[in-house]
């Protein structure tokens, strides 16, 4: 093995004098008393080799010895993922028995010791390639693939398969041969380098699908497609938190992968104490059961926030192969670019923008860009949707990381101080917001189909109503109340309809917190029906009296349990309100 | 501090700056205490035999053959009950005159706790001061600063809360504090009656900025003591974070760091998350609470310092003045409590969600009417209502110097929207409007100067 010895520390920037050849992005084992510590090899300088610590330095002796491993970063992939919480480097973090985390403690991502019932997808003398799925098992209730490694090139013939029955994740459950005859023992784990995308599909395609996240200010008004992109920047107390955690309980994906990155302690701790109790709104499975969670908080080490996210992605990528819908989650990658700046800063590179390593850009393109939908290569789909949230530095949108995120992802979620102190939940702001998908055409089209027909148009009709609600609004404060025509409010007071019983939705309240497609169109329906009448107001102060009555009545049924009594009593009582009115526009 | 015989001793200094010095050492690892002078330094790199130190108290007066030694560790604090009613300094030293500490010297900043072993927090923190729980309720393990421009009465609110929340412990960390403001909260603690029960860690604006940096970590490894080692619910008060951040933008500056936003070390979010991801609560029931102070620039929130502070933190207490009624306020609008949601209308009462966002929502159409009323416009009857309602708001339920329970805030909560507003604008779940508007009996709110006599219901 190549070693070397470290000849200086500057936090977590290590350096190591290297005895032969290095690569980037390597990882190396910093001896350091019993303990070996991990490092990532990011410049190479002659015998100077540059590593980023995962782990505080403060043990780390100069002279210590150093062994480089030849390879990147990798995870391990195989059943037992879903419902582990591990770290930004996979270490489960249920297995670590102290209470705090020791320095240089290392814990196996899978469990060796169970059984999991195998069952042959391939036969004996079958052709296959990277990817292919030779068998299956069931991970809690997700039906896993045994995939043949990605690194695999080119074709290979099933020697061996094992039989349906029980097996450990490392017995042998397949051996392959390649043309040459070179032989391939399979197990149920493979090892893949997060940095890289797993690509043993046979096509990406545009996005075309909606992935339903319950909150109708996404599905309905910005909706996201399912293996799309989207980002939620704001600025703090905004909930961008709250919005994400309710996307990842409501959301009908197959897997969920949730990387908190760089963020509160406690909010992942909620994660692990809520999850296992909730219901996944498709299957009736408890929701902790298609989880996996990647927890690296802020007070853990810096460098492993940037491993966080891609372990996250390749996870994901992993069960997009088995033809899965995967959702993956990401709070906050503003973190993340911020380790990437404290690095570059000790590195004395040359900074970009304020102080941000010059490639931020290209390196969240990249990222984004390992979502997507996939064809696999057995024509079934698999898709990988991502969302990420950005903590713009002062709330202001114009910095590197929203900049450089905003080029690359489809559907902007833009969290409004504003609304936030209205208490207007979620601060979605309802114009500066948009999904790229909706111009899609295959978009339109399977929403013309699933959802009704001209059901975007619809859509598109409800956020101009929004536009000239607050154009009026504008009106009305710099003219005053009397000086403007009626007109003008009850535009502003449609806009303030949409807002209350499409836009708001309480997160908290059991009922309104998830809301289906079926719950979405009616509501779309029903209060664009309400904005297409005529008014026929005459005194402005009667305008806002009863519109803010209709949204009373809007809002207890977005409270109540959709199609019970008690919701009819209120469509009831909406109906006769409308009625009244629609008597005196005929008069 | 004492330096050890058995310490290799080095008198040759390299190089000198304003924060720091080199020397060729050996054997020496990152983060390691030193002394330079007898002035306690830290190490911030080793490159081969090169040591770069920061000197605490700063490098005056030292010269290029000053005696310097190594301690072979990181700096640590003496740990045991005997912390207790102690009053120390940034090194973790005596300064009341008291015996030395005993007790197992334990490195500060210590290990991350590790998040699958910690317990959701959700056991209300009681403070009486309406715009906290009522608005922005407090649970134990939770981190919060308060936002305030200097002349506020920050240090004020936060001893009040010390005093008023129900801990076994209070650990304060003075940064930068004034000598004036120390002596405040050691009259606050005496007179209450708590000083054994508190320990202080003091850097005052009298002492050399850069001691503060070790204040925080200080603090936190007492807390964890207590709250750890002997199951306490432990509260931090640390106050100026603000300064605390000023120090560090003066050494990543003497050690030609490339500065990010508004001066600050581009590692700002890491360093102050170091410290507020200690607060926690632990399944065996201790807990560390941390309430910090953040002062703000003409309450600029956009500031590095604010801003990282916000997204680390569980919210923030807002804290300004309202003009209208004479009286700093909790603002609101901008405070927020993100624990707040794991202890209201759970363990307070049922209407308590609903209530709060009501009286918000219609102090903000109350806002909206003072703006149109400041441009010159006519008020309509409900913005007339609005402002009317604002006003008896903010001095019942808003002003800081209110003492209620949870009960009372809400049954003032309700007397007011029944005074001014019909049932339809309030925009509260019928069930809860059934029970609370008709049928149960509000009584007029106990401390409410400013409605006096002109109330009938």
């Amino acid at each position: 093995m190549n070693t070397g010895k470290v000849t200086g520390v500057i936090s977590n920037l290590i350096f190591i004098e290297v005895e032969g050849a290095v690569t980037q992005n390597e990882i190396c084992l910093i001896h350091s008393e019993n303990k070996r510590l991990l490092a990532e090899v990011i410049r190479v300088k002659d015998a100077q080799v540059s590593a980023q610590l995962f782990e505080t330095s403060m043990t780390i002796k100069i002279g210590s010895q150093v062994d480089f491993t030849g390879k990147m970063l990798e995870v391990e992939l195989g059943p037992g993922i879903l419902s582990k919480k591990y770290d930004g480097l996979q270490n489960d973090l249920t297995k670590m028995s102290d209470l705090f985390i020791e320095i240089g403690q290392s814990t196996a991502p899978l469990d060796e010791d169970i059984f999991y019932k195998f069952n042959p997808l391939v036969k004996v003398g079958d052709k296959v390639y990277a990817g292919d799925w030779l068998g299956s098992v069931l991970e809690n209730w997700i039906d896993h693939k045994i995939m043949v490694p990605f690194t695999l090139k080119g074709g290979y013939k099933v020697v061996t398969i094992v039989n349906s029955g029980d097996y450990r994740i490392q017995d042998t459950i397949a051996v392959l041969s390649s043309e040459k005859g070179e032989k391939v023992i399979v197990t149920m784990v493979q090892k893949w380098p997060v940095k890289r995308a797993i690509n043993v599909y046979r096509q990406k395609i545009r996005p075309n699908q909606l992935l339903q996240t319950g909150l109708r200010v996404i599905d309905t008004l910005n909706p996201i497609a399912e293996g799309g992109t989207g980002y939620i920047p704001g600025p703090f107390g905004t909930g961008k938190t709250v919005l994400q955690q309710s996307i990842a309980k409501n959301s009908k994906a197959d897997v969920l992968i949730v990387v908190a990155c760089g963020e509160r302690a406690n909010e992942v701790v909620e994660i692990f104490t809520e999850f296992p109790q909730l219901t996944d709104q498709v299957t009736g499975r408890k929701l902790d059961e298609k989880t996996t969670i990647i927890c690296n908080t802020s007070n853990m080490p810096v460098a492993a926030r940037e491993s966080s996210v891609y372990v996250g992605m390749t996870l994901a990528e992993y069960y997009r192969c088995m033809g899965l819908k995967v959702l993956v989650l990401a709070d906050s990658t503003s973190r993340w670019a911020q380790a990437l700046r404290e690095m570059s800063n000790r590195m004395e590179e040359l900074p970009g923008p304020d102080a941000f390593p010059v490639e931020l850009p290209a390196t969240i393109a990249n990222f984004y860009s390992r979502a997507g939908l996939t064809e696999l290569k057995n024509g079934k789909w698999g898709s990988v949707t991502f969302i990420g949230t950005v903590s713009p530095a002062g709330g202001n949108f114009k910095e590197p990381v929203t900049e450089s995120t905003s080029k690359v992802a489809r559907c902007f979620f833009a969290l409004s101080q504003k609304r936030a102190d209205a208490k207007r939940y979620p601060a979605i702001d309802p114009l500066a917001s948009y999904s790229k998908y909706l111009e899609y055409p295959e978009f339109v089209r399977n929403a013309d189909e699933l959802i009704q027909k001209g059901w975007v148009e619809k859509v598109k009709r409800c956020k101009n109503l929004i536009q000239n609600g607050l154009e009026a609004r504008d009106q009305i404060s710099i003219l005053g109340d009397d000086a403007v025509p009626i007109e003008y409010h009850t535009a502003f007071w449609k806009s303030e309809l949409i807002d209350f019983t499409l836009i708001q939705q309480d997160s908290f309240d059991n009922v309104d917190m998830n809301s289906p497609i079926e719950r979405q169109q009616y509501m779309l329906n029903k209060v664009m029906a309400i904005c297409e009448l005529d008014f026929p107001f005459t005194e402005f102060e009667e305008v806002g009296t009863y519109f803010k009555k209709l949204i009373n009545l809007l809002k207890q049924m977005n409270y109540t349990a959709f199609e019970t009594k008690q919701f009819r009593n209120y469509e009831a009582s909406l109906d006769k309100e409308l009625l009244g009115i629609k008597e005196e526009i005929i008069n | 501090m004492k330096t050890k015989a058995f310490k290799r001793i080095y008198t040759r200094i390299s190089g000198i700056t304003k924060a720091t010095c080199s020397l060729k050492a050996s054997g020496v690892r990152y983060g390691e205490l030193a002394w330079v002078n007898g002035m306690p330094a830290q190490v911030i790199s080793v490159v081969d035999d090169m040591v770069t130190v920061q000197v605490f108290a700063g490098t005056e007066g030292i010269s290029s053959h000053s005696e310097v030694t190594f301690a072979g560790a990181p700096p640590t604090l003496k740990v045991s009950d005997l912390l207790a009613s102690r009053i120390l300094n940034g090194y973790g030293e005596p300064i009341d005159g008291g015996p030395a500490l005993r007790g197992e010297a334990r490195i500060i900043k210590g290990n991350a706790v590790n998040p699958v072993k910690r317990s959701k927090p959700s056991t209300l923190l009681a403070t009486g001061i309406a715009g906290i729980d009522l608005n922005n309720t407090l649970v134990t393990g939770q981190k919060i600063p308060f936002f305030a421009d200097p002349d506020q009465p920050y240090n004020q609110v936060l001893a009040e809360v010390a005093m008023r929340a129900e801990a076994d412990k209070i650990i304060l960390g003075g940064m930068g504090l004034s000598n004036d403001d120390y002596l405040f909260f050691k009259n606050t603690f005496t007179e209450a009656g708590v000083l054994d029960k508190v320990v202080s860690f003091i850097n005052t604006s009298e002492n050399p900025p850069l001691e503060r940096l070790l204040i925080p970590d200080m603090v936190c490894t007492a807390a964890e003591y207590f709250a750890n080692d002997r199951n306490q619910k432990v509260l931090v008060l640390l106050t100026d974070m603000t300064l605390y951040a000023d120090a560090l933008a003066i050494v990543a500056n003497k050690m030609d760091q490339i500065p990010s936003k508004d001066s600050m070390p581009g590692s700002l979010y890491s360093d102050l998350a170091g410290i507020y991801e200690k607060a926690v609560q632990f399944a065996h029931g201790g807990s560390i609470t941390i309430i910090a102070v953040t002062t703000l620039n003409e309450s600029d929130i956009t500031h590095a310092i604010p801003d990282n502070t916000g997204y680390i933190t569980e919210g923030q207490i807002f804290l300004k003045k309202d003009t209208d009624i004479g009286k700093v306020i909790v603002d609101p609008f901008r405070s927020l409590s993100r624990l707040k949601q794991n202890v209201i209308g759970k363990k307070t009462r049922e209407d308590h969600p609903q209530m709060m966002n009501a009286l918000v929502r219609l102090y903000a159409d109350a806002m909206d009417a003072k703006t149109k009323k400041e441009n010159g416009f006519d008020l309509n009857e409900y913005d007339k209502r609005c402002l009317a309602f604002a006003k008896e708001y903010a001095m019942d339920l808003l002003a800081v110097d209110v003492n209620l329970s949870i009960e009372q805030m809400l049954d003032t909560g309700w007397f007011l929207l029944k005074k001014y507003f019909e049932k339809f604008e309030v925009g509260i779940k019928e069930e809860l409007l059934n029970q609370y508007w008709d049928e149960r009996k509000i009584k007029e709110p106990v401390n409410s100067p400013s409605h006096g006599t002109e109330v009938s219901l």
